[in-house]
């Protein structure tokens, strides 16, 4: 039993319960009003007397969101550009994470903490340099824009948020396998890297989140060919400042934030225990 | 263990990637701040001119510039301020709460933690619409628009943000107080501790390092509010009341295409955030953090 709550008398506990489920509520309710609009007919969404219920739901706005112009390609190409740079960060940062945690070499501590400043870098301050770079790679208008800097972003912190998890394994362990005649290379894909996944996921959360997100980049390098847009650019055709189709907006919204949604809930778990080891550690 | 070359064998595609896309354009983007580099240079009609410090000087001589360093400060501080109170408040909450309660608020807290930054930031102008949002109409606002106002309009993105960032404080404080031995929290309370002394006297100090850790963060991630701002003000407001920082270097260089002058607003915006993490370090430091 916890103490906190074990002093809490009775009324006192039961308040707290009952702001608990209020704040809940309100912290909630934008989420529920996106898919609640979502769902509502052309003429209750634009009401001057909005009600937070339908009687009758609709999919009109849905179907306008997908008949627009290849917005399954959008979302295809939001999936390809999050999916590459989940694997390949976590792959990389895992090498580096084992590196820095695993060995003692010279400059260890010094590139522990250039990864620390690496973080701290506003990724949209570099848009400038990094539209010549793509410029001049002739990688303008390719996921591969979007791809390529996303991996970069995310690799500081996952390598950071990593070595709990790689320095979790026993170095026991590591001798055993030595000693039972497991070659480096075995040891890290066959027994490190297992042992080290869960720590991989809950890393990878963020990375997603970062590059299924992204607005700035693709707003940037993506300008002419509207074919390898992603799913934010999507969602502003629908939102013009003077008359933005809310309906549209909606819907699209949520289409946009269920991916997210249902990431965010299978790792839940591991992502708290993954921040608890990352601050501890 | 020392494994001669092979820690840098590991290390290699992560120096390969962080050099070719995160050192050199940081070079770069220094590089580009010193020349005088617009359209013209950008399609090669004509060469770019070095400048030295022109394109500061203009900077630091346009009184619109200290307008938006001063309007990003505040803006950051008071979304620092709010998520880590909000964030803290309701962490304390949740350990006085049964399951269901705490299920129902990390649910919701997750929920609105995973909502994309773009989805957020139109449905709360939605909510907040001056004809069919249902917040005017709950308060009786009429048609009062939230956004034609400089600060009615930074509140509101304010609001968004720390709808969106204060989960993550929740969050790991939460588990933090979890890990606090419940010994300490009985003994306290047993010397007649109240709860608010017991956050200041007990929780915090042992909560310390957390707290650096989510304060830090929020710093660095409020200091760089771009998506927000750009959607929920249309790029940076009336007349450019809500620019900040990042936004106000976005609009110089890609609308304007003064891409020099862009740069240098970028290098600005890096070394404040530089000082930041040396700040940052130098509390890991003190605390004796092992790296």
């Amino acid at each position: 039993m916890n103490p906190l709550r074990a002093r809490v008398r009775r009324p006192g506990r039961l308040a707290a319960e009952a702001s608990a489920l209020l704040i809940a509520l309100v912290v909630a309710f934008p989420l529920y009003w996106m898919v609640l609009s979502a769902f509502k007919p052309a003429g209750e969404i634009e009401s001057s007397e909005p009600r937070p219920w339908t009687l009758a739901p609709s999919l009109d706005s849905f179907r306008r969101v997908f008949g627009q112009q290849e917005f399954g390609r959008y979302f295809l190409n939001s999936l390809i550009v999050a999916g590459c740079v989940v694997i390949a960060s976590a792959l990389i940062a895992f090498l580096a994470a084992t590196a820095v945690t695993r060995f003692r070499f010279r400059l260890r501590t010094t590139l522990l903490i250039m990864f620390l400043v690496a973080q701290m870098v506003p990724v949209e301050a570099l848009t400038i340099p990094l539209f010549f770079l793509m410029r001049d790679a002739g990688q303008l208008n390719t996921l591969g824009s979007l791809i390529l800097p996303h991996i970069a972003f995310s690799l500081p912190f996952a390598i950071w948020m990593l070595r709990g998890f790689v320095k979790a394994v026993p170095e026991a362990l590591e001798e055993a396998a030595y000693i039972d005649g497991a070659s480096r290379a075995r040891f890290l894909w066959q027994i490190l890297f297992p042992l080290v996944l869960p720590g991989l996921v809950a890393t990878s959360v963020f990375s997603f989140i970062s590059a299924w997100n992204d607005f700035l980049f693709a707003k940037s390098f993506i300008i002419s060919d509207t074919s390898q847009s992603t799913l934010p650019m999507a969602l502003l055709v629908f939102y013009k400042p003077d008359d933005p189709d809310w309906g549209g907006v909606m819907a699209a919204s949520t289409v946009m934030t269920i991916p997210v949604l249902i990431f965010f809930v299978l790792v839940q778990r591991r992502l708290v225990s993954g921040l608890g080891g990352a601050v501890k550690d | 263990m020392s494994g001669g070359w092979t820690p840098w064998l590991y290390l290699a595609p992560a120096l390969v990637v962080l050099g070719g896309l995160l050192v050199h354009p940081i070079y770069q983007l220094g590089l580009i701040s010193f020349f005088q580099y617009t359209q013209a240079q950008v399609s090669g009609g004509e060469p770019a001119t070095f400048e030295g410090f022109g394109n500061y000087t203009e900077l630091f001589g346009d009184p619109q510039f200290w307008q938006v360093l001063l309007a990003t400060v505040l803006f950051a501080v008071a979304c620092v301020v709010s998520t880590l109170a909000v964030g803290c408040a309701l962490a304390v909450l949740l350990t006085r709460v049964r399951a269901v309660p705490r299920l129902a608020l990390m649910l919701a807290a997750l929920g609105a933690w995973a909502t994309p930054a773009v989805t957020g930031s139109t449905v709360w102008l939605f909510l907040f619409d001056p004809d069919f949002g249902p917040v005017n109409r709950v308060l009786g606002l009429g048609d009062h628009s939230w956004t034609y106002g400089r600060l009615s309009a930074f509140l509101l993105v304010l609001l968004e943000v720390v709808w969106c960032s204060f989960p993550f404080v929740m969050v790991t404080v939460y588990a933090g107080i979890r890990a606090v031995p419940t010994e300490v929290l009985e003994a306290a309370s047993l010397d007649g501790a109240s709860q608010w002394r017991i956050w200041r006297s007990v929780l915090a100090p042992m909560l310390r390092p957390i707290l650096v850790v989510v304060t830090i963060q929020s710093v660095i991630w409020d200091f760089k509010v771009f998506t927000q701002i750009y959607v929920m003000t249309n790029g940076g407001g009336i007349a450019g009341q809500n620019l900040v920082l990042n936004v106000y270097a976005y609009q110089q260089a890609f609308a304007s295409s003064q891409y020099g002058l862009g740069s240098a607003i970028g290098v600005v915006m890096l070394l404040i955030l530089l000082a930041v993490t040396l700040v940052y370090l130098r509390l890991l430091r003190r605390q004796g953090e092992e790296l």
